[in-house]
């Protein structure tokens, strides 16, 4: 299925220099480096955007969708993540909203208010009980993809629910405007990770929205426009229990479970991750997993840093009610919002089919591995010296592509060279002559 | 294959090493998920035990084809009554281990929950040798 491994996060060529700065961070081990250049094996990416955070020739780019693919649509509607509403500095949210409309959308409807939906069903399960514990947030999409392809024995945990940006697109579609002809809705994003959950869904058939549109990308036009805006439209309606989504701690403040953690920054996700695959969460109800530093406002398609956005985001959450006046009419979307399709695990660390053949694989790797310096170094293009190990063990690198490794060899030959250097042909002696 | 960790005692920065490097192993070798969820759970809290209350040792792991054979022996101070140590809630861990969420006296019992069979032989003063044994398909 090549619809599968769609991916946003791609690659410059003509940026790279081959570095090694992305191969490291990739918490998949997905990147090589060959002929110069790094490489991405598509099957284990998991678009969470490390590499573009660690690039430092800024050769991975996320693939969003230009603002001119709204033109395609008669009706345009953009929803907006709440991670938006921390770009812009002393900017009131109907400011920013009707800045947002004015870039050519006929309506905006909030992500943050899906978030409430979102926030009472994800409670509503805790309370019924009978779960795998601890329930996983599905709102990240890396996270979702991560366990996918390094914690499938989690798959179990994780929620199926929609995500606030699919209950967004299809209250528009289905609640809003139902009987608008050619309707376009467009995700304003911060991350990459939502680009490619529109193209290759999760738990999903397909995605209601139509369009993904970088926060960075429409971030000056926004800016030129927040300056002329007087009289802003009333846009905002959301509740400070689904902006605070935007940030580490929001989703899980606004699930209100008092067994619950919050966890943000790959790294760290995969630390608890591993915790719970070894059964020491078992006391916890709910798990919020962040792929980036300080939540979505961390997303790599964002302008701000990360850590003032979030202090803006709280701001203004502190400044607008938790809940909408509305609540009923709001937490009641109409639909289903249960996931349509299941996820499965893509074991991406398989040896072999067969396991006999993959325990003389694994007892290969394990030899060249003890040869290799690990040190970690990355010059051959891999990882680290283990996964260096692997590639040669499936064919995919040569020995020699370790730099010691190449050195003892250049080094053993050269010997043998000097050896056959002392080695005269019997008939003639050149240093007698 | 085989595996081979030395474990050091009270240190629980090292504690789990053995049961998350078996885990990316099984993973490659592509043993079923839940498998090595088991496998998984029943080394790690061996691990913690061996640290905890064992003062550290060593592990060896026999992968073949038919199965896991995870063997923990440590040198502290021993269990003296095992079928006492086997019932759940039963704990002997200090306050500091308790504080890092530990030494519920959950161990032992789940251990042998999460294994194929489990072998436990203990003389005090001498020391522990915990053997799970997980069966391949």
């Amino acid at each position: 299925m090549a619809r599968e491994y769609f991916h946003s996060v791609t690659l410059d060529k003509t940026l790279c220099k081959g570095c090694t700065n992305c191969i490291s961070k990739c918490p998949t081990e997905a990147i090589r480096v060959r002929d110069a250049k790094a490489m991405i094996i598509t099957e284990r990416c998991i678009d969470c955007g490390e590499c573009i955070r660690k690039c430092p020739s800024h050769a991975k780019k996320a693939v969003s969708d230009p603002l001119d693919i709204i033109r395609n649509y008669d009706f345009k509607v953009a929803i907006p993540a709440p991670s938006l509403y921390g770009q812009f500095k002393n900017t009131p949210t109907d400011v920013i909203l009707t800045a947002l409309k004015k870039l050519g959308f006929d309506d905006v409807y909030e992500v943050a208010s899906a978030a409430e939906i979102a926030s009472q069903a994800t409670a509503d399960l805790i309370k019924k009980g009978n779960y795998p514990r601890p329930l996983i947030s599905s709102s990240c999409p890396a996270v979702v993809r991560l366990i996918q392809v390094r914690f499938p024995s989690l798959i179990e945990h994780v929620i199926k629910l929609q995500t606030p940006m699919e209950i967004a697109a299809r209250i528009v579609k289905k609640q809003l405007y139902p009987d608008k002809k050619n309707i376009g809705v467009f995700f304003i994003s911060p991350c990459p990770a939502k680009i490619t959950s529109v193209r290759s869904p999760l738990g999903n058939e397909q995605s209601a929205v139509d369009g993904v549109i970088a926060q960075k990308d429409i971030f000056p036009a926004m800016h030129r426009l927040i300056k002329t805006i007087d009289k802003p439209e009333k846009l905002s309606k959301a509740s400070g229990t689904g902006i605070r989504w935007a940030h580490s701690d929001g989703e899980s403040e606004a699930v209100r479970s008092p067994k619950s953690i919050a966890v943000d920054g790959i790294e760290h996700v995969i630390k608890v991750l591993e915790q719970i695959e070894n059964e020491d969460f078992h006391h916890i109800d709910f798990i919020e997993a962040m792929a980036c530093p300080g939540g979505c406002v961390g997303g790599t398609l964002t302008v701000e840093n990360p850590y003032i956005a979030r202090s803006r985001v709280k701001r203004l959450v502190a400044s607008v009610p938790l809940k909408n006046n509305e609540e009923d009419i709001n937490l009641n979307p109409g639909f289903d919002i249960s996931w349509t399709k299941e996820i499965y695990s893509r074991p991406i660390l398989k040896l072999s089919e067969d396991v006999s053949e993959a325990l003389q694989m694994m007892d290969e790797i394990e030899k060249i591995d003890s040869m290799l310096p690990g040190l970690d170094c990355g010059s051959c293009g891999a990882p680290n010296c283990h996964s260096l190990a692997e590639d040669i063990v499936t064919g995919k690198a040569h020995k020699t592509d370790c730099i010691f490794i190449l050195r003892d060899e250049i080094k053993k030959v050269a010997g043998q060279m000097a050896e056959l250097e002392k080695r005269m042909p019997p008939a003639r002696n050149f240093h007698k002559e | 294959m085989q595996l081979n960790f030395s474990i050091p005692g009270n240190d629980m920065d090292l504690a789990g090493i053995a049961s998350s490097t078996l885990k990316k192993k099984l993973q490659q070798i592509g043993v079923d998920n839940s498998i090595i969820k088991k496998t998984v759970i029943a080394l790690y809290e061996a691990e913690i035990n061996m640290v905890i209350h064992g003062g550290g040792g060593n592990i060896t792991i026999d992968i073949t084809p038919e199965n896991i054979i995870c063997i923990l022996v440590d040198h502290g101070p021993g269990i003296a009554d095992i079928g006492l140590a086997m019932q759940e809630g039963y704990s002997t861990a200090t306050d500091a281990i308790r504080e890092m969420g530990f030494g519920a006296g959950m161990g032992l019992p789940n251990i042998k929950r999460n294994s194929d069979e489990m072998e436990i032989n203990s003389v005090p003063g001498k020391g522990t040798t915990v053997k799970i044994i997980e069966k391949l398909g």
